[in-house]
């Protein structure tokens, strides 16, 4: 789960990480008021958005008076924000942040994340701040420093002092930094995130270290343990299907194409978005109903692939290992009844009681395509698609 | 022959008591499986499925001699009791409760470390020798004893390969579902070296995904030590980029993980490479002739 930069900074400074004094807005009288009560005469005015990039796509903007606050507020507020990470139809901005402007001297850029590859936490840490981290790494690798942090042990003096120096900070700006990370590793615990970046961590001209913009990635896994911060949940940023779909544990990916899958386990949606494209066709989302598929989150699941307009044709592929195809068959059944179900569908079913699960689907009367293995059920699929699009 | 259970295994289930712990343990007691006792914290003494409830690891494995535990216990104390059966003794640890926090998991690996167990999962279906013993939620109806070993980080992707193989009359001498989480026990190549040693095993099914570089790793490793006939194959061509991972994350893998790069390292490794999940089995039965 994604928290918003205001949300990610209001913790910072829980946890006594150094950011830049700001107030949150949502209109823009909000946001010039908002400037008077920070005072001083430079403000920058951001937009809250779930997405990076927001600087390029005109979502951060300097003002040197509150009427320009106003100005940039009332002009972001309300719209949809598209940035290189949105999506092309963009975010809601429903919050503006303003916050005194700094005067930088420096930007570097620090994270930390989880590395599945050695198993630890790890801190990233470089001199190439305010930039696209994913380009330095790819153009200048070597300006990027890593220290992992033993699970039992923490983060040491000695990676701080070389995450320190790396970056060429002075004395009191190494003493500075040791303490951010040490805040930040306890933050990084306490919230569970998966990711915490800051970019750019600036030094200001007058030499201190200040976090001047915040990300925070939580866990999904440990939302349960986490309740202060799923409350910080903006559904507005989210997917309208993907929210409806997780709210009946489906796990639901919105996608471009016109065939939509539903599926028992993630590994076997996957492949069977992968068989689609393989015979020429485009799936339009990846739905997984779960091992423990039930007639009702059948149902659901339908409700949700149809929400979306672009669907030509449904391909169910259930392999039923626990679950038996006969319930599957009389979920399917009774959910195309139900919800009205005006697209082809194709079943592929598999495992246990299969044969009475197809019986059940053929004698249901209903516009279902029996198909016999996985690849019979994407020439078919793919091919009544093509049919009902033209 | 197979690789890390069989007949023999003594096992026990941490959350027997529990709704899915029940509902499994009885597919598995009907499977064949030596099912010896259940871990239940609290409920020590009692009898549940006609085996003896303990309330510690420690207890069950004095008491039965078990050297294997199946883990159902909710995501909250998973990680728990997975180092409750690593310090209570036990060999091999498969935890197949999904959800745990990360965190949780990276350390319970730096304690596994300490021990000299092995743990299967989490997120996974477990493991299976077939006709000899299954531990997990595979449904064992659809697998035979036979040639071919399989290694499997999907749940129901790994029971498509199981059943193609077994319609093309190959069977297969032990499954391993590794499991989904970035944070996880054994991996591929763990799995390989099992495989390649274990006579029995003429041929191995890798089953791939998309994220980290295990895939390629595992490539890396058939290379130099793999003398079997290996078919893979990746799930992901189609999902799209970041949707799951965080940003930063893609840089520590150095650009790796796509589905592409995936198969690219195996082709390079010499293995037989599938595009669709339906051909595992027919390319199996042809790489063995």
């Amino acid at each position: 789960m994604n928290l918003h930069e205001y949300q990610a900074k209001a913790l910072f400074a829980d946890f006594g990480i150094p950011v830049p004094s700001g107030l949150t807005a949502t209109s823009p009288d909000g946001a010039a008021a908002a400037a008077e009560e920070l005072g001083g005469d430079l403000w920058v005015v951001k937009a809250q958005v779930h997405a990076g990039g927001r600087g390029k796509a005109g979502g951060v903007k300097l003002a040197r008076s509150a009427a320009e606050v106003r100005e940039h507020a009332a002009a972001m507020l309300g719209t949809r924000l598209v940035t290189k990470q949105s999506g092309s139809a963009g975010l809601p901005v429903d919050t503006v942040y303003v916050e005194q402007g700094s005067a930088i001297d420096r930007e570097l850029y620090l994270s930390m994340l989880v590395d599945r590859g050695r198993e630890q936490v790890v801190v990233m840490a470089s001199v190439a701040g305010g930039m696209d981290i994913e380009e330095v790494a790819a153009s200048t690798p070597e300006k990027i420093l890593t220290v992992g942090l033993h699970p039992a042990a923490g983060l040491q003096s000695f990676q701080a002092r070389q995450l320190g120096f790396g970056l060429g900070l002075d004395k009191s700006q190494r003493r500075e930094l040791t303490d951010i990370l040490n805040r930040l590793v306890r933050l990084f615990h306490e919230c569970d995130a998966s990711l915490v970046e800051i970019n750019p961590l600036i030094v200001t001209a007058d030499g201190r270290v200040v976090a001047l913009d915040a990300k925070i990635n939580v866990e999904d896994n440990a939302l349960f343990r986490r309740a202060a911060l799923e409350a910080l949940r903006d559904p507005a940023q989210e997917d309208p299907m993907e929210r409806e779909a997780r709210e009946h544990d489906l796990n639901y990916v919105s996608l471009d194409g016109n065939i939509a899958c539903m599926v028992n386990g993630a590994g076997l949606a996957m492949a069977t978005m992968d068989l689609i494209k393989l015979h020429g066709g485009e799936p339009a989302n990846f739905l997984d109903v779960g091992g423990g598929a039930t007639a009702e989150r059948v149902t659901e699941a339908f409700k949700i692939i149809l929400a979306n307009p672009k669907v030509r044709a449904i391909l169910v592929n259930i392999f039923g290992g626990i679950v038996r195809c006969d319930l599957i068959a009389e979920g399917i059944v009774a959910a195309v009844q139900d919800v009205g179900v005006t697209v082809p569908v194709v079943v592929r079913l598999e495992g246990t009681k299969v044969t009475e699960g197809r019986r059940l689907l053929d004698a249901s009367g209903l516009a279902i395509t029996a198909a016999s293995d996985l690849t019979d059920a994407a020439t078919k699929a793919v091919a009544m698609a093509a049919g009902a699009a033209s | 022959m197979s690789i890390l259970v069989n007949s023999a295994s003594k096992v026990i289930c941490q959350g027997l008591t529990g709704r899915q712990g029940s509902f499994h343990s009885e597919q598995c007691l009907e499977y064949g499986t030596k099912l010896v006792a259940g871990v239940t914290p609290g409920r020590g003494g009692e009898e549940h499925l006609g085996l003896p409830v303990f309330d510690t690891v420690v207890d069950a494995v004095r008491q039965t001699g078990a050297t294997v535990s199946m883990i159902y216990v909710p995501a909250a104390y998973a990680a728990d009791a997975i180092m409750e059966a690593a310090d209570g003794g036990i060999e091999l640890i498969v935890c197949i409760t999904e959800g745990i926090p990360v965190l949780d998991m990276v350390r319970v690996k730096a304690v596994l470390d300490d021990h000299g167990c092995r743990l299967i999962g989490p997120n996974c279906p477990g493991i299976i020798t077939p006709g000899e013993c299954k531990i997990g939620i595979m449904p064992g109806f659809i697998h035979q004893p036979g040639r071919v070993g399989i290694i499997s980080r999907s749940g129901t992707l790994t029971y498509e390969a199981v059943f193609q193989t077994t319609n093309h009359g190959l069977g297969q001498t032990t499954c391993v579902g590794i499991g989904g989480d970035p944070v996880r026990g054994m991996d591929f190549i763990d799995c390989l070296a099992l495989f390649q040693a274990d006579d029995a095993t003429e041929g191995i099914i890798l089953v791939g995904e998309i994220g980290g570089s295990d895939e390629e790793a595992a490539a890396a490793y058939i290379q130099e030590h793999v003398t079997k006939p290996v078919v893979a194959y990746i799930a992901g061509v189609t999902a799209p980029p970041g949707k799951r991972m965080g940003h930063a994350g893609a840089i520590i893998s150095g650009g790796k993980g796509t589905a592409a790069e995936k198969y690219a390292a195996l082709d390079a490794a010499g293995v037989v490479t599938v595009r669709s999940p339906a051909e595992l089995g027919s390319a199996m039965a042809k790489a063995l002739g």
